[in-house]
């Protein structure tokens, strides 16, 4: 273990520069995002993650966000267990009727002021699964939305976009 | 060791099942069978509705030792059937999901209580007669426990952590818990309602979004039952070039589940480190094939894209690197007392438990069970690449890493000689409707995927998609039983079972 802990203090680091953030996320967000409550929450945010149906290939990419390449944590963005400790749920997925009722105590459970991010091209609009009998749609279509990311799955620099834009975007407006 | 077909005396053959036999059989022949299986004379594949035309069951078998696999196939006028479940426990998730999908009834079924549909429906039995739902839900019940100052924690369907929806009830005494009942279903998204009437290309994009994770296998158990329907058959380098995309899944869900297992011990050091080589595998995989996942890559017919010899090249610097990392990580494991402390002799699952569920991928392979679908029945192009399979027989959650460990050693194996020996010629041959049913099998990397279709044209008639997950989730409860709640999280994650795969 200590070769390897030595090995990985000697060696340059892996993470990589951020990427620009999304202008059409920053559009998106421009009109929702209050200056004031920006200011509360400084550049931190607190994020819970969602399934409300997804394949999980959006939840491997949102996995990858903690890598050593793109190193979430270090833009104050950090995953947390509990919807009352959060600011911003990541939702994937087409809404599936089983899982309606769990994503509106969800986002019921997590305080003001809240944001809301759907990820994936299902999250948007049902994706392939739209007009099934199991499902409701899109993540709108239960809860409010501020911010899409599209992508099947997203790949994690979009992601990382993506969230980018709703740091800045809430610093910005 | 008979063959499968003697344990079924009166089978009529239907015509154009490809590439197994598919036998109508009568209700004493469907109970010989169930009793056969019980006696661990062959092993539950599949058993699935089929509505579409006529009110029927299927019931997939396969020998263990020669991988040769027989569908039968029981009409339901009725619309009841004698239920495998009675004598078979595998069966009973399967038969609970087929009354709540198709509304066919199991008779003598042990467990009448509906399965994925949790009552939020507009409609009962969505793939057979459709009726409205009840206005008010059915409350659910959960089975029994007795004993002295037991409690229950409800767990999900929204877990703590970045992963898919599933309720857990667990019943403990102190902190060993004496019962684990999982409630699924939560991300069914109807998958086999949405094939039904569609044509093959999007039932194809539909399949591969059936579990993201195995979104290769999925793809390629699709396309070989439609293949198989068809009479068609994807060309050399396409075979090869699917191999190798699935070698590249299984290497990246390997050595990602290797790093989370071991950060549910909270040594978040592997994690860390594997991390970086489940993303390095990714990179290049969307390098070769442009999607890190490589969805929709494995088409009816062959694969959407070539392989460049710059993806050659970095494909081999990918296996050198991995070569060079990944020795260490194992013996960082192997060399952690602490680490060891948590996994070895915790969730244990009985040889003749995995053997009795047919259980799949490391949850088999850790448990005695010998079984690898690449082997037997097996198909092209392992057939001409050698590998092992590796068997071993603790059983615990350490089992289930050790056997990803050396999965993963085969993989680069593997990928070296796909690369060494990749035929040249066409990649894709083109894909005409016909009518014609097929089976196909993949094996990914948490075990073999089934797929069954029947094709009417260029349209789906019916498919269904069995995850290696159905019969893993079942032993979960088993293997976490005596364990301490704080334990399940690694459990699980040595599990590491598909939610969407299994609610599809």
């Amino acid at each position: 273990m200590r070769r390897t802990l030595l090995d990985s203090l000697t060696r340059r680091p892996l993470t990589e520069p951020p990427p620009p953030p999304d202008e059409a996320a920053l559009a998106e967000l421009a009109a929702g995002v209050e200056r004031a409550a920006r200011r509360r929450l400084g550049r931190s945010l607190a994020i819970r993650q969602v399934d409300a149906g997804s394949c999980n290939g959006c939840e491997l990419e949102i996995h990858a966000l903690n890598n050593a390449f793109y190193d979430l944590e270090r833009f104050g963005l950090r995953f947390v267990a509990s919807p009352r400790h959060a600011d911003v749920l990541l939702i994937t997925g087409p809404v599936t009727r089983n899982m309606r009722e769990a994503l509106e105590r969800t986002f019921n459970a997590t305080p003001d002021p809240k944001w809301v991010v759907a990820v994936g091209q299902c999250a948007a609009d049902g994706g392939i699964f739209a007009g099934s009998y199991a499902v409701v749609g899109g993540v709108a279509a239960v809860v409010p939305v501020d911010l899409h990311i599209a992508g099947c799955p997203p790949t994690p620099l979009q992601l990382l976009r993506g969230l980018l834009a709703l740091l800045e975007g809430g610093s910005a407006a | 060791m008979p063959s499968l077909i003697d344990i079924i005396p009166h089978g009529v053959p239907v015509a154009g099942h490809q590439p197994w036999p598919r036998l109508v059989v009568t209700a004493d022949t469907w109970r010989h069978v169930a009793r056969e299986l019980a006696a661990g004379r062959a092993t539950l594949f599949g058993l699935w509705g089929d509505t579409a035309a006529a009110a029927t069951v299927h019931m997939a078998i396969v020998a263990d030792s020669t991988g040769e696999i027989v569908v039968i196939s029981l009409a339901c006028p009725a619309g009841e059937f004698p239920s495998v479940g009675a004598l078979h426990p595998p069966a009973i998730r399967l038969e609970r999901a087929i009354h709540s999908l198709h509304g066919l009834v199991p008779i003598g079924a042990p467990d009448a209580r509906p399965w994925l549909d949790l009552g939020f429906w507009d409609v009962q039995h969505p793939l057979g007669a459709r009726r409205p739902a009840p206005a008010a839900r059915q409350p659910y019940a959960f089975l029994p426990v007795q004993g002295e100052s037991l409690h229950q924690i409800p767990v999900g369907p929204v877990h703590a952590g970045i992963i898919e929806p599933g309720h857990f009830r667990f019943t403990a005494g102190g902190e060993t818990v004496a019962r684990l009942e999982e409630r699924l279903g939560y991300v069914h998204k109807g998958i086999e309602s949405l094939m039904t009437g569609a044509t093959i290309e999007q039932a194809a994009r539909l399949a591969a979004r059936a579990s993201g994770d195995s979104t290769v296998a999925y793809g390629l158990a699709f396309a070989r039952a439609v293949e198989a329907a068809l009479n068609a058959e994807a060309p050399p380098r396409a075979r090869f070039l699917r191999a190798l995309m699935a070698e590249l899944e299984r290497l990246a869900n390997h050595i990602g589940d290797i790093g989370a297992i071991c950060n549910d011990a909270a040594f978040s050091l592997m994690h860390a480190h594997c991390g970086v080589l489940r993303e390095q595998v990714l990179r290049a995989a969307d390098a070769c094939f442009g999607h890190r996942l490589m969805m929709d890559r494995i088409v009816p017919g062959g694969v959407t894209g070539d392989l460049r010899d710059s993806g050659i090249v970095l494909l081999r610097d990918l296996v050198q690197l991995i070569r060079t990392r990944f020795p260490r990580l194992v013996e960082l494991y192997d060399n952690t007392a602490s680490l060891q402390d948590r996994t070895a002799a915790t969730g244990i699952v009985a040889s003749e438990l995995a053997r009795q569920f047919g259980a799949a991928g490391y949850v088999g392979r850790a448990s005695g069970r010998d079984f690898d679908a690449r082997r037997t029945p097996g198909y092209a192009p392992y057939d001409q690449l050698d590998f092992a399979v590796p068997v071993l027989t603790a059983g615990d959650v350490n089992a289930r890493v050790w056997i990803r460990i050396r999965e993963v050693e085969q993989s680069l194996k593997l990928i070296e000689r796909i690369l060494a020996h990749l035929p040249d010629g066409p990649i894709a041959v083109a894909i005409d409707g016909g009518d014609g049913e097929g089976l196909g099998l993949a094996e990914g990397f948490r075990g073999d995927v089934l797929a069954w279709v029947r094709l009417q044209e260029r349209s789906v008639a019916r498919c269904h998609l069995r995850d290696p997950s159905w019969f893993q989730w079942p032993l979960l409860e088993i293997a976490v039983e005596g364990n301490i709640v704080a334990d399940f999280p690694l459990c699980n994650k040595s599990f590491n079972c598909s939610y969407s795969g299994h609610d599809l």
